[in-house]
């Protein structure tokens, strides 16, 4: 009964959040679509209305902004109607930016953790270290991704690592700023307690520091998961490469089919939402077991 | 110095040097404890009261004096696991339960885990947490929290207990029932307890010795012996003997405000 009445508390509001931007957007194609109806039919020398432009814009073939039944029904055919080892299948290039992604955010959060402990216990990389890690972040990604990819394409690395290698760089940064704070979180009297025990820093590090940090660690890894996959598209523009979301949109637009580039960018929402999801339930998973999910 | 008191302090001073200059928190402090008393520290707050005590855990380094804990420097009794501390909060880790809370000097420690599970089991039957262990700190009220932090404390085999103010945040009902189960407990195992507080009553019903401490700097002014029995129902508290005792504690803690604007 509880449970009912707060899951129709959480969804009514999203619904009409949803419904709103779904109206916003017919609006919207309406007004972009209509200039070229209206082109068209001075060309061919008739007058037409709002009457017949309204219908018209919601199936053009090469719409400047795409009605959204049409966006579903692209994303439909090729997601449901095409073999997912299909070029032309939404699912077959998902799993090649997917794949990039996760392997990044596994890389970028191991390193972002080990950086974190690195600067919590150590005084000179606490001081040395974290200026690089902020200025890292002000590099603009996109300039020089097509430079990462070249430069470990000599080095014999291309491909899933390379794009992988992007997402690891966007990632690291908010684990790493996330478990720095983390890792600090344990008071003066939870850390005098484990001197009272004479206890290891290990000992610290396992029983006190790392369970304080967990929710920490949590938020941070919705934020990472979320850039990894935008480093993982990012990763496949400039390679020309042979699939995944980035290519698919690079694709879309060389050839003004944007329909594609809208389904491309609705499969990267719809991935990025359900990795965000999933650390969503090991969060509660994590957080229920000790005690701190109430 | 000789190894036969539980803690033995000879003209111990210490400063600390902060940004708005030095801070005399002890000056020239003796101290004598023989093993199974119950000594209360006793004084208006920032007298010192919990730096004595955490230098004698090993917490604070002495700028001068000489202290030994069991015989030996306060630094090797801690790596002895010769004392167990009680913070003026509970403190438990919010991610254990009660049960592993306390369990958690025993895994530092290394103790076998079919012993961890007797020594809990034991440590919370002393403070009556028995069928609380499964629970979460939150789940419990500030009193019972309080309990289980002193049974953290008992889990393990140190024969000093380093009490600070434990009872302080907790109404006078919880109070009075703690106070009669550490004395319980203080009979029982005779453990050494050093007892921070800064209530007249509680240190008088406690203790078998009274240290009256005063602020800027912080200093002993009085040490008075308890010449209660052992035995002492709460009842005790309106005894002629103890209405003296805290009579003589309350003059005690007077004069070393002597001449001083509070
Ligand atoms: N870490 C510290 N740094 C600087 N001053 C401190 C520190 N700890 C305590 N003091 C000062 O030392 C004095 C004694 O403090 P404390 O031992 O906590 O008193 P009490 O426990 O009796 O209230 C106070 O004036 C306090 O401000
Ligand atoms: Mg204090």
């Amino acid at each position: 009964m509880y449970r009912a009445s707060g899951l129709m508390r959480n969804i009514l509001p999203v619904a009409v959040i949803c419904l709103a931007i779904v109206a916003v957007w017919y609006v919207a194609a309406v007004g972009l679509n209509a200039r070229w109806e209206r082109d068209q039919a001075a060309r061919a020398g008739v007058e037409i209305g709002w009457a017949d432009i309204v219908p018209a814009t919601m199936s053009q073939k090469r719409p400047v902004l795409p009605a959204p039944h049409q966006v579903a029904v692209e994303i439909w055919e090729t997601t449901a109607n095409k073999r997912i080892t299909s070029r032309r299948s939404l699912v077959y290039h998902g799993w090649i930016t997917l794949s990039a992604t996760l392997l990044g955010f596994v890389m970028g959060v191991a390193l972002g953790i080990l950086l974190a402990v690195g600067i919590v216990h150590n005084r000179a990389m606490d001081l040395s270290v974290m200026p690089w890690i902020i200025s890292s972040q002000t590099v603009p990604i996109l300039a020089v991704a097509p430079m990462i990819i070249v430069v470990l394409y000599n080095v014999g690395i291309s491909g899933l690592v390379a794009k992988a290698s992007i997402s690891a760089y966007l990632s690291f940064f908010p684990v790493a700023v996330g478990m720095v704070k983390g890792l600090r979180a344990p008071d003066g009297m939870q850390l005098d307690l484990m001197r009272t025990y004479s206890a290891s820093a290990w000992q610290v590090f396992w029983k006190l520091r790392w369970p304080s940090s967990l929710p920490y660690l949590f938020a941070s890894l919705k934020v990472a998961v979320a850039i990894a996959l935008v480093g993982a598209i990012i990763g496949e523009l400039p390679t020309g490469s042979q699939g995944g979301f980035g290519a698919r949109m690079l694709n879309g637009s060389y050839y003004g089919q944007v329909l594609i580039i809208w389904s491309a960018l609705f499969g990267a929402a719809i991935c990025a939402a359900l990795m965000v999801g999933a650390i969503g339930v090991a969060q509660r998973a994590v957080l229920r077991r000790t005690g701190q999910a109430r | 110095m000789t190894g036969a008191g539980a803690v033995v302090a000879s003209s111990l001073d210490l400063v600390f040097q902060t940004r708005d200059g030095p801070v005399h928190a002890l000056s020239d402090v003796d101290l004598e404890v023989a093993p199974g008393e119950f000594v209360s520290f006793i004084g208006p707050s920032g007298c010192g009261k919990t730096t004595l005590l955490r230098v004698i855990a090993d917490l604070e380094q002495p700028t001068g004096g000489t202290i030994t804990v069991n015989g030996m420097t306060p630094g090797q009794a801690r790596l002895n696991r010769a004392y167990g501390y009680v913070f003026q909060a509970a403190g438990l880790y919010p991610w254990r339960t009660i049960e592993k809370n306390v369990r958690l000097p025993l895994e530092v420690m290394g103790y076998p885990a079919q012993e961890r599970i007797e020594r809990v089991r034991r440590a919370l039957d002393l403070v009556d947490l028995g069928d609380f262990g499964r629970m979460f700190p939150w789940q419990l009220s500030g009193g019972m929290q309080q309990r289980a932090s002193i049974a953290r404390a008992l889990a393990f085999d140190a024969d000093l207990l380093l009490m600070d103010e434990p009872f302080g945040a907790l109404d006078e009902i919880v109070r009075d029932h703690l106070n009669e189960q550490l004395l319980a407990l203080h009979a029982r195992t005779g453990k050494t307890v050093c007892f921070v507080t800064h209530s007249i009553p509680e240190a008088v019903y406690l203790s078998t010795r009274i240290v009256v401490m005063s602020p800027r700097p912080g200093r002993i002014i009085d040490v008075i012996e308890s010449p209660l029995p052992a035995e002492r129902p709460l009842g005790i508290r309106e005894s002629a003997t103890f209405l003296e005792l805290a009579t003589r504690v309350r003059e005690g803690l007077r004069s070393g405000h002597a001449g001083r604007d509070e």
